[in-house]
C-alpha cells in the first residue's frame, strides 16, 4: 500500500526513531545540545502537522478548518521553540 | 445586446453570444459548489472547536513547562535524564501504529467493508492497551525510585502532563470500542459516518499530543 498515508506513517516512525537515537548520546558541547533539542522540538510539531493533515484528513477539509489547525501548529511550534531557546 | 423578443424573460435566461456577467456568476457559483462538495469537514464543526480548544490548553501547558525549564534548567535536565526514554519512545511508536490502524479502518468502513475494518480497530485497541500498560510500568518505576509529583517542578509536570494525557487515552479507548461496534454493522458508514470520523479524529489528537509531550519531557530538557 504505497499511498500517501502509508508513506507519511513510515516517515513519522523513522523520524521518531532518529530523534530517540540522537537524544541518547551527548558527545557534543552544551551549545550543540541546546540546538539539537530545539530542533527535536520543532520536528515534533512538524510530525504533529502531518498527523493532522494526513491522518485527520485536514488536507481535504474546508479551508478555514485547515487554517485553524495550521495556526495551532505555527503558534505553539514557534512559541515553544522560542521559549526554550531564547 | 439583448434581442427585444427576449427582453421579457428573466435576466439569467438571456442567451448571449459570449458569457455575460450573469452567466459568469452562475458558472463561478457552480464551480464554488463543486469545490466545496469535494472539501469535507471530518466529523463535524462543533467537534473541532472542542479539539482545537483542548489542543490549545495543552499548548499553554507546554509553554508553561518550558518557561519553568528556563529558570530551572539544571534541575529539569537532571530529572529528565532519569526518565526511561525507551518506554516513552516505544509509547510514541505504539500510538503511531494505532493511528495508522485507525486511518485504514475508517477507509475500510467508508468502502463498505466492515470485515476488513474489524482487525484494524482491534489492532488499535491492542496498541491503546499496550500504551496504558507501559505507562503503568513507567510510573511504578518512577514512584519506586522515590519520585513523586511533589518532589519538584519537573516531576509535577511529568505526572500531571502524562496523567491528563492518559485520561485522554482512556476516553479514546471508549471511542475505539464505539468504532469496533461499527465494524459489526453492515451500513455503518451510511448510518454513522460523522461518529466514526469523530472517534478517529479524537484518537489522532491523542497521538498528536503525545508526540509533543514525549519530546518535551524525554528529549528536550537535557544538557
Amino acid at each position: 500500500m504505497r499511498d500517501r498515508v502509508t508513506l507519511v506513517w513510515l516517515a513519522l516512525m523513522v523520524i521518531t526513531c532518529v530523534t530517540w537515537w540522537l537524544g541518547a548520546d551527548h558527545p557534543f558541547r552544551a551549545e550543540s545540545i541546546r540546538l539539537a533539542s530545539a530542533l527535536a522540538l520543532g520536528l515534533a510539531f512538524v510530525k504533529a502537522r502531518f498527523v493532522g493533515l494526513d491522518f485527520m484528513e485536514l488536507r481535504r477539509a474546508p479551508v478555514h478548518l485547515r487554517m485553524a489547525f495550521e495556526m495551532w501548529v505555527a503558534a505553539f511550534g514557534i512559541s515553544t521553540v522560542m521559549v526554550f531557546l531564547v | 445586446m439583448k434581442p427585444s423578443a427576449e427582453a421579457d424573460l428573466p435576466e439569467f435566461l438571456w442567451i448571449d453570444d459570449e458569457p455575460g456577467d450573469d452567466e459568469l456568476q452562475v458558472e463561478s457559483c457552480e464551480a464554488r459548489l463543486a469545490v466545496d462538495s469535494r472539501r469535507r469537514t471530518p466529523g463535524e464543526g462543533g467537534l473541532w472547536i472542542f479539539l482545537l480548544g483542548d489542543m490549545s490548553l495543552f499548548g499553554f501547558f507546554f509553554l508553561t513547562f518550558l518557561s519553568y525549564n528556563r529558570t530551572h534548567r539544571k534541575e529539569f535536565a537532571a530529572a529528565a535524564d532519569g526518565l526511561l526514554r525507551p518506554l516513552g519512545a516505544t509509547n510514541t511508536l505504539v500510538l503511531l501504529i494505532s493511528s495508522y490502524c485507525v486511518v485504514l479502518a475508517v477507509r475500510a468502513l467508508a468502502a463498505g467493508t466492515p470485515n476488513r475494518a474489524r482487525p484494524l480497530v482491534l489492532g488499535a485497541m491492542a496498541c491503546a492497551a499496550a500504551f496504558v500498560v507501559l505507562k503503568a510500568v513507567e510510573w511504578t518505576h518512577e514512584v519506586s525510585a522515590g519520585h513523586t509529583p511533589g518532589e519538584n517542578l519537573f516531576y509535577l509536570f511529568y505526572f500531571v502532563m502524562t496523567g491528563v494525557h492518559l485520561l485522554h487515552v482512556l476516553v479514546g479507548g471508549v471511542l475505539l470500542e464505539y468504532l469496533r461496534r461499527r465494524t459489526h454493522t453492515q451500513d455503518a458508514w451510511e448510518l454513522s459516518r460523522v461518529g466514526i470520523e469523530a472517534a478517529a479524529v479524537y484518537w489522532h489528537m491523542v497521538d498528536l499530543l503525545w508526540i509533543v509531550i514525549f519530546t518535551l519531557l524525554y528529549l528536550v530538557c537535557v544538557g
